[in-house]
């Protein structure tokens, strides 16, 4: 196999010179955004189905067995609906929004590494490249509640914005203990800081388990999911940014969450729950695990979205500031002091 | 010709073009949207000289920090452009000179001196970490500097926050920690109440 993917390199070299460079990446690119497209569709999917069989309801269950084709139904339908644009909207900043709001969401996946080789790009700063993606994400938000020229949707960027400004610092320092803890921004090699003997035991989840929380937390905050949906906010400001867009604009913003949500499970299990590593020794590491991670991860927000209800506007920021932030600055000083004494075992 | 030059010309033309437009465009929130740009494709111009924390770092504090409050303060702003460009003939020979005086120091800089053997970028092996000597650099050689810095940011930070709190008599605020060991004991009292007799059969929980 990577033999005859090296013999296929070294064709198309010679064959379009200049031009295989962008070209080759272009195919990796698909290989890795055509799955997540898919997965993202069944998110969708599942998160209608966990949330109604924990509600006792059954769920979409009409289209194709079990409901299974219901994403395809509901793709279709957004791509045939009319997008309309208000007349006193921005006209290229409205149609740009939804476009912004996805980029970033599949920009982060360059540095995401799935086993031990397969990775698009082993950028030495990954950290600090996910980091700079997940924050451009509210870009989307902002430009897309500015330019529609609305009242509830500017509400909804407002909220955004000050949202992910306040959840990116405790964020941001929940991955500088992470990168203290391996030494390394490297996603693969934080992943290999956390191989041992003892499988589960060696993980960053336990020494960094505070840090664990406030990631995952300000992750569903920084997804704008439920409990921290407040740009959205149905009942409060209607559907917050996007309540003008319909269609495929529409679309792309719940492509941009749903990508976004993978990704924040993809982090933690990397960061966190070791990656591809096996959880118990006597089993070999594998890229299962790191799926069957994300799956129970992905699980938890739709859990989330499930049980908890939405947070009131001040108590998300009095969460962002007044706790995560002071615990993940006090938890790198921790984490620091604690490398320093032989009681550090990871 | 190979491909980084190309990448190279291609984020230049950006920067240029999104440097014009902070300038030019009419409304404030287009201006800062021009600017983010103009950030991410001189991020772009970076990472391609292998300063990959310093690019990475540019979108992280500037695009995604800095300019999403400045939006936030910008969109909230009810601008008149009319009064905004009422004296720009009155400033307009002050702003040219202070045009002038900055394209000379550039050339001066810039100049002729530097440019004239042309500078490459000095190739590193393949597992070199810039934010690694960065790092190492910053806390050995540069740690008076860097704290004097950081001591700095903190005294604005503190003085900023002083400057804005203030404790106005009669507001009405929650006491969150209240709320939160609120028990349902506080909020609900449940009263046994015996049904009147002789009304029938009215069913009790």
């Amino acid at each position: 196999m990577m033999e005859l993917l090296l013999s296929l390199e070294q064709a198309g070299q010679n064959l379009l010179g200049v031009f295989w460079l962008p070209l080759w990446t272009l195919v990796k690119i698909m290989v890795i955004v055509g799955p997540l497209m898919g997965a993202v569709a069944y998110l969708t999917l599942a998160e209608r189905k966990v949330i109604g069989w924990m509600q006792i309801r059954i769920g979409p269950n009409r289209v194709g067995p079990l409901g299974l084709l219901q994403p395809l139904a509901d793709g279709l339908k957004l791509l045939m609906k009319e997008i309309i644009i208000p007349a006193g909207s921005n006209k290229f900043l409205f149609v740009l929004g939804p476009v912004i709001a996805l980029m970033p969401a599949l920009a982060a996946w360059a540095v995401v590494p799935f086993n031990a080789e397969l990775v698009l790009s082993n950028a030495n700063a990954g950290l600090l490249y996910i980091l700079a993606m997940t924050s451009l994400g509210v870009y989307g938000v902002i430009i897309a509640g500015w330019a529609s020229n609305s009242k509830y949707a500017f509400l909804g960027a407002l909220r955004s914005a000050a949202q992910i400004v306040s959840y990116e610092i405790a964020m941001g320092f929940a991955l500088v203990c992470v990168l203290m803890a391996a030494q390394s921004m490297n996603l693969g090699d934080i992943v290999h800081g956390q191989q041992g003997r003892y499988g589960a035991l060696n993980w960053y989840f336990i020494p960094l388990f505070p840090m664990f929380l406030v990631y995952f937390i300000s992750g569903v905050a920084e997804a704008n999911r439920a409990p921290f949906d407040v740009a959205e906010g149905e009942s409060e400001i209607v559907a917050g940014f996007h309540v003008e867009y319909s269609g495929m604009a529409f679309a792309l913003f719940f492509l941009a969450e749903y990508a976004n949500m993978i990704l924040i499970a993809f982090l933690t299990s990397i960061m966190f729950l070791g990656g591809w590593l096996s959880p118990v020794p006597f089993l070999p590491d594998s890229i299962v695990w790191i799926f069957a991670k994300v799956f129970f991860v992905l699980f938890l927000f739709l859990w989330f979205r499930a049980t908890f209800p939405r947070y009131r506007y001040d108590q998300l920021m009095r969460l962002g500031w007044k706790v995560f932030i002071p615990l993940s600055i006090v938890w790198v000083v921790v984490v620091g002091a604690w490398m320093q004494t032989p009681l550090w075992v990871w | 010709m190979n491909f980084l030059d190309i990448v190279f010309y291609v984020f230049a033309a950006i920067t240029v073009f999104a440097a014009m437009g902070v300038i030019t465009s009419r409304n404030p929130v287009n201006a800062a949207l021009f600017l983010v740009l103009a950030f991410c494709s001189s991020a772009g111009i970076w990472m391609l000289l292998e300063a990959e924390f310093l690019a990475i770092v540019l979108v992280l504090v500037y695009v995604g920090a800095v300019m999403v409050l400045f939006l936030f303060v910008v969109m909230m702003l009810d601008i008149n452009l009319v009064r905004l460009r009422e004296g720009f003939w009155r400033w307009f020979p002050f702003g040219a000179g202070l045009a002038g005086l900055m394209v000379f120091e550039m050339i001066y800089v810039l100049g002729a001196r530097q440019t004239s053997d042309t500078v490459h970028a000095i190739v590193h092996p393949a597992d070199y970490s810039n934010t690694k000597e960065l790092g190492r650099l910053l806390y050995t050689d540069y740690v008076y500097p860097f704290e004097l810095a950081a001591v700095l940011l903190l005294v604005a930070m503190v003085a900023a926050i002083a400057l804005t709190l203030r404790r106005r008599a009669g507001v009405k605020t929650q006491n969150i920690s209240e709320q939160v060991q609120v028990q349902a004991g506080d909020r609900v009292r449940i009263v046994k109440q015996m049904s009147a007799e002789g009304t029938g059969s009215a069913t009790r929980k």
